[in-house]
């Protein structure tokens, strides 16, 4: 089990050829409190750098962009009506989609959590 | 307008409270503290709030029968305003648009009127040039500070015990820590509050004593909007501009009697005709079914799909607990009730024109 970071401030955890993926606590941090989730359904493929969701916060929409290509398997339904867990907990109980990966080697492009940390300064 | 962005007399203590700053309207000013943006509109809601609004511009007016000249420039009653107290307001041009709305209160000796941040170059010279015989001075030297939310009587009033006495809409000179400030019991949030005008090297001691209170936390302009929206307020520039007049914009209240009656201010032609007749628009509240917030620019549609008006103000209400939003439907469309659609990202959303303000206002009066 491994984890990556984007440059949208994304995380994703890889097991076997399923993902999770989620925003980062910066991310939400620098959101702000959020008020809406728009998410994409089980089933919808997608590929890397498409927007797959929206995030509203009380001060603005932000769009989620797919990290790699891959299918959405599960949908986090608890955001539809608690959209605040985002910012208690956007890495843990909070994460957006269970992904199924299309091309395991594009997680290579993506960082380390050292290298985010590096990133995000 | 490529200047570095302004400071206000609170920058120092903005930075150091953890304010978020932004550039708004050419000043450098905190979206939001620590606290957070539906922490900090809860807390007005709730106690008190203290916001910096001294980008706003301060300006005196001294002359005689300044009311009177104003009522050229201005479709209200000017005249008869009384001495300590203020009125809201704003300028028309020709073709009965809103050139600035504004708040002016009758000083004594002068009046004293405050104009949006945005604004202050186009106002002080139109004033300049429209009032005849009256010195027009745009004060740079204090501080505007305003304390909203129930509380606020009590966070200023433990200062000056004569800000209690004020009503809605009243103003006076009151002593806070030794200092002369104008109080003026009014705001833009729907809640009772006071504005309270101080000379710019005293504005962080008063400020501090404010916020030393323990119901009283500094909110930024993240919160000020959600707040307004909420208390239906119009945002110049949003909800009104040089294209929407007074009675489009249900403001036809801040018009009084006289002047519907007399004409005889910029745009009066429009204006009185839209009074008697209707207008082919009008602006609405609008509550939309789902959590998606719908924010300005959105497309308005009927249940039919035809574009009927467009989203000018929009958000996500914390009082409420869910989005609210502000509009422009064409006429017969505006009644509360009505069904719609917003246009959210190419998708239909379904919401309800609903009756302003979608919280109560707690105006002392």
């Amino acid at each position: 089990m491994a984890t990556y970071y984007s440059e949208e401030h994304e995380w994703i955890t890889v097991e076997g050829d399923i993902a999770t993926l989620g925003i980062t606590q910066h991310a939400a941090d620098q959101l702000g409190d959020v008020v809406f989730v728009e998410q994409k359904e089980t089933g919808d493929e997608f590929g890397k750098g498409d927007e797959i969701g929206v995030i509203e916060s009380v001060k603005a929409a932000s769009e989620i962009y797919a990290p790699v290509d891959g299918e959405v398997v599960e949908v986090n339904e608890e955001l539809a009506d608690n959209p605040g867990a985002l910012n208690d907990s956007p890495e843990g109980d909070a994460w957006i989609y269970k992904i199924k990966l299309a091309d395991a080697s594009q997680l290579e492009e993506l960082m380390d959590l050292d290298g985010y940390k590096a990133f995000i300064g | 307008m490529t200047d570095a962005p302004k400071r206000t007399p609170l920058f120092d203590l903005h930075v150091e409270l953890g304010g978020k700053m932004v550039d708004f309207a050419g000043w450098e000013m905190p979206v939001q503290y620590p606290m957070g943006i539906m922490g900090e509109h809860n807390q007005c809601r709730e106690k008190a709030a203290l916001f910096d609004v001294s980008h706003m511009g301060q300006v005196m007016l001294k002359g005689e029968n300044v009311g009177e000249k104003l009522e050229a420039i201005c479709p209200q009653v000017f005249s008869s305003l009384k001495e300590g107290k203020a009125r809201y307001g704003f300028f028309t041009n020709d073709a009965g648009g809103i050139m600035d709305d504004l708040i002016v209160s009758n000083a004594g000796d002068h009046f004293f009127v405050v104009v949006n941040a945005a604004l202050r170059h186009q106002d002080i010279p139109h004033m300049k040039a429209s009032l005849e015989g009256v010195e027009v001075t745009e004060i740079f030297d204090r501080a505007l500070i305003a304390v909203q939310g129930p509380s606020a009587e009590d966070v200023v009033g433990g200062l000056c015990p004569a800000a209690r006495d004020l009503k809605f809409m009243e103003t006076a000179i009151g002593d806070i820590d030794g200092v002369a400030c104008r109080i003026s019991r009014l705001g833009y949030t729907g809640e009772d509050g006071f504005e309270i005008s101080i000379p710019k090297d005293k504005a962080i001691g008063i400020a501090r004593a404010f916020l030393a209170h323990e119901d009283c936390e500094p909110a930024g302009l993240g919160a000020r909007d959600s707040l307004r929206l909420e208390a239906g307020l119009c945002l110049y520039g949003n909800d009104i501009d040089q294209t929407t007049s007074p009675v489009e914009a249900n403001l036809s209240w801040a018009i009084q009697k006289r002047r519907r009656e007399e004409g005889g201010f910029p745009g009066s032609a429009r204006i009185q005709k839209e009074l008697a007749e209707g207008t082919m628009r009008k602006l609405v509240g609008i509550r939309p079914e789902g959590r998606a917030p719908a924010r300005q620019g959105v497309e308005i549609q009927n249940l039919g799909g035809d574009t009927i008006g467009q989203i000018t103000s929009g958000g996500f209400g914390p009082t409420v607990g869910g989005p609210v939003a502000m509009g422009y439907v064409s006429a017969g469309h505006d009644r509360p009730g009505e069904k719609v659609n917003l246009i959210i990202r190419g998708k239909a959303q379904p919401a309800e024109v609903v009756a302003l303000p979608f919280v109560t206002q707690n105006y002392k009066r």
